[in-house]
């Protein structure tokens, strides 16, 4: 008994220093002089233009990300392809590597003499500190999470109903859509919410090639520490609500969205 | 000829699954792959119905070339061994799946969906989900799926593979009587020679990747090729160095015209036939299948010393 109360509070209490406070300070800083100071922060014209700019960034990432992540995953379980070892540990490189090291990585292909930032400049094509390099480092440091989510479904689902399907007279394109899909929707939607998540918070790859220009190639996350650089507190921290809240939202989302037999554990549909 | 493959060599890496495989099956009829595990039989099955493709030689079904057909264009319909349900469908959909993307009308499917789930039993289960089913139902579901759009060929892959004894006696008439009534040409692999026997009208002995024999069950039995084939279907005893059936040999009291001595270890009553295991003189241990009356005539103990008499050996070379 005792033990299980001292698991109980050590993890309770672990939790409550290392997430809970940070996090319900910023809601407190935010919201410290009322709404209103907070209403007036988020609704500057760089505020605003950095969350729109954000959302911009993961509507497109986002859905190019779970499209190939679900081809990705496919490709190393389903086929026996020469090197399936290797592509499945590089996707996991962005969790690996550093997203300072990724910016650094697209910033020196992409600069005017890099492998193809000379050709694209010729061409007349700003990748680097305009939107293409933004959503580039949003591609990948974003990659793995759908891959790694349908990954272990598809293999535990096995190949056995695909076949049946094939038999039947189902194309591969109908068996993907009828059979495979519906098998494997909960870890997609898994994979969708924490790449949404983690392309909301971004920053150290984008910071490197965006060039951070306010107003221009600067994102929530790097509007608050540009805010927090030049002394605006309240800047700083009304952002940061937002980007929570949009966290929050996307949490709540994938809740609202799981049916009800499947919210208590992890079980395939 | 509905099923016939030609010279078919299909090799995993290094692993000869099939080697120079060549089998027909009549139209109408229930052939059994037999074999035991990494004979190939599965492997010829899944070649068969085009989920995989041979390395070498030729498939036909039902005189048509189908090497190079995709499995969608083959006619024919597959069951596996774990039911392959799709989980997410109720029993009805899963019947009505193969239909559905045929794009037929909605009232043709419904009443061969109908008709489909009685031959199969489950007129009142179309509602439920596979995980709702046992091993049986969803097996029987998987059958009536892969029946809806009336194949030319069926194949099952150890469909009883996965159920308990009592089971898979009951489905294995089953099947013989639903074979009976769709008269569909069907393939069945199985590693269990009872269920060979009982079911099929042919049945390919497989080993390592080649046939051993083909033949209907009794020939099969009763004139094996070789020693395996001998072994394999049917239990066997060694007597001397020649194979016979347990139920070939005579349990003699005295030496006269024997052809050797052993030693009562122990008797089995098993209902109707009695099995009697004996030590022989050179040491190996051999049994005895004899009516139940039978040994209560001789009156056996276990320690006896008795002579034996084989009625019908086999050497091979």
């Amino acid at each position: 008994m005792i033990g299980k109360y001292a698991v109980r509070f050590s993890a309770l209490g672990y939790v409550t220093v290392i997430l809970v406070a940070p996090v319900a300070l910023i809601f407190w800083r935010a919201f410290e002089h009322g709404l209103g100071p907070f209403w007036d922060a988020i609704t500057t014209p760089n505020a605003v233009h950095a969350l729109k700019l954000t959302l911009e960034l993961a509507i497109v990432a986002v859905p190019l990300n779970t499209v190939f992540g679900i081809a990705c995953a496919i490709a190393i379980v389903r086929y026996r392809m020469p090197g399936g070892g290797l592509v499945n540990a590089i996707v996991d490189l962005p969790l690996a590597l550093s997203p300072v090291v990724v910016g650094l990585s697209l910033y020196l292909l992409y600069a005017r003499d890099g492998w193809f930032g000379g050709w694209l400049t010729r061409h007349g094509v700003q990748v680097l500190f305009a939107y293409p390099s933004m959503l580039l480092a949003m591609l990948f440091i974003s990659l793995p999470f759908v891959v790694r989510e349908v990954v272990p479904v598809l293999r535990e689902i096995g190949i056995d109903a695909e076949e049946a399907a094939a038999t039947l007279g189902a194309s591969a394109f109908t068996t993907f859509r009828k059979i495979t899909l519906p098998a494997i929707r909960w870890a997609v939607t898994y994979g969708v919410v924490l790449t949404t998540a983690r392309v909301l918070g971004e920053f150290g790859a984008v910071s490197i090639v965006s060039g951070g220009i306010a107003g221009r190639t600067q994102v929530l996350t790097q509007y608050v520490q540009a805010s927090y650089e030049n002394f605006d507190l309240t800047g700083a921290y009304a952002a940061s609500v937002v980007l929570a809240g949009l966290a929050v939202a996307t949490l709540v989302a994938m809740t609202l969205i799981k049916p009800k037999e499947e919210r208590s554990g992890h079980r395939d549909a | 000829m509905a099923i016939e493959t030609r010279s078919v060599t299909k090799r995993f890496g290094d692993f000869v699954a099939l080697d120079d495989v060549s089998i027909t099956a009549e139209s109408g009829s229930l052939t059994a792959l037999l074999g035991p595990s990494g004979s190939g039989k599965s492997t010829l099955l899944r070649v068969i119905a085009g989920l995989e493709v041979p390395d070498s030689g030729d498939v036909f079904i039902s005189g048509r070339e189908a090497t190079a057909l995709a499995p969608q264009k083959r006619g024919v319909g597959f069951v596996f061994q774990h039911y392959a349900p799709f989980k997410h469908m109720t029993v009805r959909e899963n019947v009505a799946f193969a239909l559905k993307i045929r794009r037929r009308p909605k009232a043709e499917i419904r009443a061969r969906v109908d008709e489909l789930l009685e031959l199969v039993q489950l007129g009142g289960l179309g509602g439920r989900y596979p995980a709702q089913l046992s091993g049986g139902q969803r097996q029987r579901m998987a059958l009536a799926r892969a029946l809806a759009p009336e194949p030319d060929v069926l194949l099952l892959d150890e469909p009883f593979g996965a159920l308990d004894a009592r089971v898979r006696k009951e489905l294995r008439a089953w099947l013989r009587r639903l074979h009976e009534e769709t008269h569909t040409t069907t393939i069945l692999v199985t590693h269990d020679q009872e269920e060979a026997m009982e079911v099929a009208d042919e049945i390919v002995l497989m080993a390592k990747g080649r046939v051993e024999q083909v033949g209907p069950p009794r020939e099969l039995y009763e004139t094996p090729a070789n020693e395996f084939v001998m072994t394999f279907v049917g239990p066997v005893s060694r007597v001397g160095g020649a194979y016979v059936r347990p139920h070939d040999i005579e349990i003699l009291l005295s030496p006269d015209g024997s052809d050797g001595e052993a030693m009562v270890e122990r008797i089995v009553h098993l209902g109707f036939e009695v099995r009697v295991e004996l030590l022989a003189a050179d040491g190996s241990r051999l049994s005895v299948q004899l009516t139940r009356d039978e040994a209560t005539e001789l009156e056996l103990v276990e320690g006896d010393v008795v002579w034996l008499r084989a009625r019908r050996t086999r050497v091979f070379a």
